[in-house]
């Protein structure tokens, strides 16, 4: 097991910075820097926050704070991989990242992080509300410094806290239409909250040896797999109900009640699976069937939300129906 | 008596030259640049429109 308070420096694997090659970078590889598929997940939470928001919003205003939270998400990306590119280069997961192969250089990417993250907040701001931009700016300083800079590197919490994050976007979604924040937001946060660290950790188990190559502190690096298991299903006990409770509560539909309750025990189901099989591929493949669930459960508690908030207002509003 | 250093060599004084692949993809990356620029020029008009509504008409001179 690796000694995961030694310092890294930002250097790769053979103690050599990454350099890139000199104009060289295309907009694709400016575009992998902005995490696409995680901000896809960014931009499907935020819609969700943004539908189901109370009061109408002009559909160009939306567009609009979507843009922002999207570009956000993606200035965070690329200020994390500016960050971590010495641990990057190092783990199979993240070596062909832009940075670690040459195809952009850390300077350029500061730049463009820099650079999108407040293009993003100050736009929110002005063309959408105060409150929206404050809680991006919050949202991307959290990411990049409480998270990449400070927890990622120094504690097996790290994705615990880091996983606020993540969950940001629909609240800062709600803030773009409302102005304020509520219940309904809160719980939309806490789902994403309490989903991350189960789910993070189901691949950390598989991934184990990468993390404690990079000198990365994940929970199964530290305390080990056994402990990482009992925390899996601690999490999973947790936040079904939690998914639960919105329709309990009357904030969401019984379609939405059916499809927690029903992926919440499959969910369960998995995470016992990963806290019972402990040992060769009957472990690997019960880890990885809880993380590509995780995914779809999160997936379709959102697109379920999405779904009733459609039905139940803005179809109407757009067909004409509800208005008798 | 300090010896001068010696003559820069002709190709040095000609700058950076880039290659073909480098020229196309500064090429595309000014366009991607320029796309969303005017993006953000037509985002910026579209909301202003809206946010003012039927006051965009109202500029008594």
């Amino acid at each position: 097991m690796s000694d995961v308070s030694v310092s890294l420096s930002k250097t790769d694997a053979a103690g050599r910075a990454p350099q890139a090659a000199e104009g060289l970078a295309g907009p694709a590889d400016f575009i992998e820097l902005l995490k696409p598929r995680v901000m896809s997940l960014v931009i499907f939470t935020a819609l969700v926050g943004l539908v189901r928001a109370p009061g109408d919003m002009h559909p160009v205003l939306a567009f609009t704070a979507l843009l922002c939270i999207a570009v956000g998400a993606g200035a965070s990306g690329a200020l994390n991989m500016w960050w971590d590119r010495d641990i990057d280069a190092i783990m199979t997961r993240t070596a062909r990242r832009p940075i670690p192969t040459g195809r952009v250089s850390a300077e350029e990417t500061l730049a463009f992080g820099l650079t999108l993250a407040a293009f993003s907040v100050v736009v929110l701001g002005l063309l959408v509300n105060e409150l929206a931009g404050a809680l991006l700016a919050f949202t991307i300083f959290f990411y990049v410094v409480i998270y990449s800079m400070w927890l990622k590197r120094s504690t097996p919490q790290n994705i615990v806290i880091g996983g606020a994050a993540g969950a940001f976007p629909p609240l800062v979604a709600w803030a773009a239409a409302t102005g304020t924040v509520s219940l309904e937001p809160v719980l939309l946060f806490s789902i994403i909250f309490f989903w991350t660290p189960p789910h993070f950790w189901a691949l950390a188990l598989y991934r184990a040896d990468d993390y404690a190559r990079a000198g990365v502190p994940m929970l199964p690096v530290t305390a080990g797999p056994d402990e990482t298991r009992r925390q899996i299903l601690l999490y999973t006990l947790f936040l079904v109900p939690l998914a639960i409770s919105p329709a309990v509560l009357g904030l969401a539909g019984i379609v939405y009640g059916v499809v927690a309750t029903a992926c919440g025990a499959v969910l369960l189901h998995l995470a016992v699976r990963v806290y019972r099989r402990r040992e060769g591929a009957a472990a690997v493949s019960a880890a990885k069937a809880m993380f590509g669930f995780s995914i779809l459960y999160l997936f379709l508690l959102f697109a379920t939300l999405l779904g009733e908030a459609l039905v139940t207002r803005v179809l109407p509003a757009v067909t004409g129906l509800g208005a008798a | 008596m300090t010896p001068l250093p010696p003559e820069k060599p002709a190709e040095d004084e000609e700058g950076v030259v880039l290659t073909p692949e480098q020229l196309r993809r500064r090429r595309a990356r000014n366009i991607a640049i320029a796309t969303v620029l005017g993006c953000l020029a037509i985002l910026f008009y579209v909301v202003t429109i809206v946010k003012l509504g039927p006051n965009v008409l109202n500029r008594p001179l």
